[in-house]
C-alpha cells in the first residue's frame, strides 16, 4: 500500500436541518485496498458517502486527495477527481440500454452527433476487462437485467472512466449467494487493479471476505479504523451496536442517542 | 478471499450473428414483453382505413386524402411537441390555447400592423418561446406540478386570445405567404424531388450506420431488414406522392387543384429535426433518462431543471407552429382558435402513437401516426354524417382505450422487465 491513502477526510460534519447526521468523522482510503465502511441504519454512510460524491456538501472538515487538500461541491467536481459512486439504489435510468446508462451525462460524441459505436465498443471493453460475461445484449433496456447483472453494469459504470475511487452502496444488499459472491470477487478485483474501494455492508462475512481494513461509524461518529486481520467479527459488531470494544472505540460517557445523529437512530433496527 | 466462492469464467458466450428470423423474433419478443410502442396506431390506421373506405367511397379519393393532412397538420405539430413533455411525465394542458395566443399575435402583427409574414411568424414562435419558458420555470423552479400550472395556462391563455383579438370577432390572415401554408400545394416535381431526398437522405444514413457497425465489429441488423425499411419508405412515399400529385379539382378549368400541400414537408422536417435531437444528442438523451430516473439523471451531472424547462420551451413553441398553421388553414384567428377539441386531440394524439403518459418512453414519430388516426377518425366520421358530439365521444374513448393500452403494457413490461 500506499503511505499516503489516496482519500483522506478529516473533521466532517453534517448536519440536516437541527438533526446532526456526521460528526467530527475522519476517514482514510487508500489505492490497491479496500475499504469497508460498517455501521447501523441511520449510522451516516449514505451522508458521508453523498458529502464525498459532492451530492450534499459537508459543513465543515477537510479533504485530501492524493495528499492535495481538494473540495468537492458537485458530482461533477468528485468525477473531475476520479471518485466514482455506486449508489445504494443503483441510479440507472430502466428504459436506457446498458450503453446508454454507463455513457449518461458523459455522452462520447463526433460532432453534434452522439458516437454510439465508440461508445458501445468502449463499454464492451469494460465489461470484458471486468470479465463480465453475463449480460446477453449491450442494448437490452436495464429494466430486463436481474440484481446482479444490474449492480454489475453499476460498477462497470464507475470504472469506465479511469476512476481512482470508487465507492459502493450495500452493493450486495438485494442479491442472492452467486451473484453475491460474482460482485464481491468484481469488488475485489477492482482494488487488485489498484483502484482505492470503499465497500459499505452490513453483512460481515462479506467484510471479511474482502476488506483490507474496517471503518465503524456510530451515530455519526467514526469510532474506529483498523486492519481487517487485526479484528475479529465480534469486534466490529460490538462496534457498530455500542461503538466501543475493549480499547477500540469511543472512550469516556458512551454517546447517548440524544447528542447523537437523530431520534431517528434510537428506533433503528440491528445490523440487518 | 476464501470464503468467496471463485467461479470459473466460461469463454465469451458467441452471439451469432442477427439474421432477418432473429430479428424479427427479437421484435415479437419485445411486443409480448409489452413494448408495442406504435403497432396499435399501424394496426389501428389500417382498421379506420378499411372500413371508413368501405362504408363511404369518398373517403378513398385523393382530393379526401390531402385533406387528411391539413385537418390533421394543428393537432399533429401540437402533438409532437407535447412528446417532450409527456416524455418527462409531466403534461401540457394549455399547449392548445398557446397555440391560440400565438395565432393571436401573428394575426396582430400581420394584419393589424402590417409587418411582412416573417416577422409574424417569428413574433408567433418568440410568443411560444416565452409561455414555455414561463410554464417550465413554475414546473421546475418553483415546483408546482405541471398539471397545476398548466391548468392555470389553459384559463389564462383563453383570456389572452380574447384580449388580443380585443372584442371583434376575429382577426383574418391574408398575406400571401401565411395562407399557402395550410391552403396550397407544392408543384408535382418538387413533390417528387423531396421525396427523393428523403429516401436518398434516409438510405444513406442506414447504410452509413450498418457499414460503421459492421466494419467495428458491432452486432448490426442484418442487411436485409435494412434495405426492407428502405423499401417500405419508398414505398409509403412513393404512393402518398403519386395520389397526392392527381388532379383533385372539380373543375379543372376554373382551378387546378394538385401536388403535396405544403404542410406535408413543414411536418416532415420537424419530425426529423425532433427526431434527431431526441436519439442522436446529449439532450435527447438526457430527456429519456430524466424521464426514466430523475434522480440518476441529476447524479449524472445533467442538469435536470434545464431539461424540464426545455420540454415545455420546445412544447409551446411547436404550440405556436401548430397555430400558425391553423390560423392559415381557417384564414382568420378568433376566439375559439387552439381551443374545444384541440388539446386533447393532441394528448390524444401522442398517446394513441405509443408515447407514454408514465413518462420515459415516446417518439416524435408517434405523435404523426397518432395525429393521422385522430384525422383519420374526425374526417370518416364526418363523411358518414356523424355530428361533433359523437364524434367527441368516439375519440375519448379511442384516448381511454390508448391510455389503457400504455397503462397495461407498462404493467406487463414491469411483469416481464422490458419496460
Ligand atoms: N436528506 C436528508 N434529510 C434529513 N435527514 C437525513 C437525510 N438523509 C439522511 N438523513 C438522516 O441521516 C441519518 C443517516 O442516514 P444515512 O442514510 O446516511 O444512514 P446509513 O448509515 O446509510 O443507513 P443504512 O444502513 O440504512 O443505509 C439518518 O438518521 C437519516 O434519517
Ligand atoms: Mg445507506
Amino acid at each position: 500500500m500506499s503511505a499516503t491513502p489516496l482519500l483522506e477526510l478529516r473533521g466532517i460534519d453534517k448536519s440536516f436541518g437541527p438533526v446532526q447526521v456526521l460528526r467530527d468523522v475522519a476517514l482514510a482510503a487508500h489505492a490497491g485496498e479496500v475499504t469497508a465502511l460498517v455501521g447501523d441504519n441511520g449510522a451516516g454512510k449514505s451522508t458521508l458517502v453523498k458529502c464525498i460524491s459532492g451530492i450534499y456538501p459537508a459543513d465543515a472538515g477537510e479533504f485530501l486527495f492524493d495528499g492535495r487538500p481538494v473540495s468537492i461541491n458537485s458530482p461533477r467536481d468528485a468525477a473531475t477527481l476520479g471518485i466514482e459512486v455506486v449508489y445504494q439504489d443503483l441510479a440507472l435510468c430502466d428504459n436506457l440500454d446498458i450503453v446508454q446508462n454507463m455513457f449518461l451525462g458523459r455522452e462520447k460524441h463526433s460532432g453534434l452527433v452522439l458516437d454510439e459505436p465508440t461508445m458501445e465498443q468502449m463499454a464492451a471493453e469494460t465489461l470484458a476487462g471486468l470479465s463480465v460475461r453475463t449480460v446477453k445484449s449491450l442494448r437490452q433496456h436495464v429494466s430486463s437485467l436481474s440484481g446482479g447483472q444490474r449492480q454489475t453494469v453499476a460498477i462497470a459504470k464507475a470504472v469506465l472512466w479511469n476512476s481512482k475511487l470508487v465507492i459502493l452502496d450495500e452493493p450486495t444488499a438485494a442479491l442472492g449467494v452467486a451473484q453475491t459472491a460474482q460482485v464481491l470477487e468484481l469488488v475485489r478485483r477492482l482494488a487488485d487493479n489498484g483502484l482505492a474501494v470503499v465497500l459499505i455492508s452490513h453483512n460481515m462475512n462479506d467484510v471479511f471476505a474482502v476488506s483490507d481494513r474496517v471503518a465503524a461509524l456510530y451515530l455519526g461518529q467514526m469510532v474506529a479504523q483498523v486492519k481487517t486481520t487485526d479484528i475479529t467479527h465480534s469486534q466490529v459488531v460490538e462496534l457498530i451496536t455500542a461503538g466501543r470494544s475493549g480499547n477500540l472505540g469511543l472512550t469516556g460517557e458512551p454517546v447517548t442517542a440524544g447528542n447523537g445523529a437523530g431520534p431517528a437512530d434510537t428506533t433503528a433496527g440491528g445490523v440487518r | 478471499m476464501t470464503t468467496t466462492a471463485v467461479r470459473k469464467e466460461g469463454p465469451a458466450a458467441v452471439t451469432p450473428p442477427p439474421t432477418v428470423g432473429s430479428h424479427l423474433r427479437g421484435y415479437w419478443g419485445r411486443v409480448r414483453g409489452g413494448d408495442i410502442g406504435a403497432l396499435p396506431a399501424v394496426l389501428g390506421l389500417i382498421v379506420l382505413c378499411t372500413v371508413f373506405s368501405v362504408m363511404r367511397p369518398s373517403f378513398l379519393t385523393a382530393g379526401n386524402f390531402a385533406n387528411l393532412f391539413t385537418q390533421g397538420a394543428a393537432v399533429t405539430l401540437i402533438a409532437m411537441g407535447l412528446v417532450f413533455v409527456l416524455l418527462l411525465g409531466e403534461i401540457d394542458l394549455s399547449a392548445g390555447f398557446a397555440s391560440g395566443v400565438c395565432a393571436a399575435v401573428l394575426a396582430n402583427v400581420a394584419t393589424k400592423a402590417g409587418y411582412p409574414w416573417y416577422v409574424a411568424v417569428l413574433a408567433a414562435i418568440l410568443t411560444g418561446v416565452v409561455i414555455g419558458t414561463v410554464l417550465g420555470f413554475l414546473v421546475a423552479k418553483i415546483g408546482i406540478p405541471s398539471f397545476v400550472v398548466t391548468l392555470a395556462g389553459f384559463l389564462a391563455f383563453q383570456g389572452i386570445v380574447l384580449m388580443l383579438i380585443s372584442g371583434g370577432a376575429n382577426i383574418s390572415v391574408n398575406d400571401e405567404v401565411l395562407v399557402a401554408i395550410a391552403n396550397r400545394n407544392l408543384p408535382p416535381t418538387l413533390g417528387w424531388a423531396l421525396a427523393a431526398i428523403a429516401i436518398g437522405g434516409y438510405a444513406a444514413v442506414q447504410l452509413l450506420r450498418h457499414r460503421k457497425r459492421l466494419s467495428r465489429g458491432l452486432t448490426t441488423d442484418p442487411m436485409a431488414v435494412v434495405l426492407a425499411r428502405i423499401g417500405g419508405l419508398t414505398l409509403i412515399l412513393g404512393i402518398a406522392v403519386y395520389i397526392l400529385n392527381q388532379e383533385r379539382s372539380r373543375n379543372v378549368l376554373i382551378n387546378s387543384l394538385k401536388g403535396v400541400p405544403i404542410v406535408v414537408p413543414v411536418i416532415a422536417v420537424l419530425l426529423i429535426v425532433w427526431t434527431f435531437v431526441l436519439q442522436r444528442t446529449s439532450y435527447g438523451r438526457h430527456v429519456y433518462a430524466v424521464g426514466g430516473n430523475k434522480e440518476a439523471a441529476r447524479r449524472a451531472g445533467i442538469n435536470v431543471d434545464k431539461i424540464r424547462i426545455s420540454v415545455f420551451v420546445i412544447c409551446s413553441s411547436m404550440a405556436a407552429i401548430g397555430g400558425i398553421v391553423a390560423a392559415s388553414r381557417a384564414n382568420s384567428v378568433d376566439p375559439n382558435t387552439g381551443g374545444s377539441n384541440v388539446l386533447l386531440y393532441a394528448v390524444g394524439a401522442a398517446v394513441i402513437g405509443g408515447t407514454s403518459l408514465f413518462g420515459g418512453k415516446g417518439r416524435v414519430l408517434d405523435a404523426v401516426l397518432g395525429g393521422a388516426v385522430v384525422a383519420v377518425i374526425d374526417n370518416g366520421m364526418g363523411l358518414m354524417g356523424y355530428s361533433a358530439g359523437v364524434k367527441y365521444v368516439v375519440t375519448g374513448v379511442v384516448l381511454l382505450l390508448a391510455a389503457s393500452v400504455d397503462a397495461l403494457s407498462r404493467r406487463r413490461a414491469s411483469a416481464s422487465g422490458t419496460r
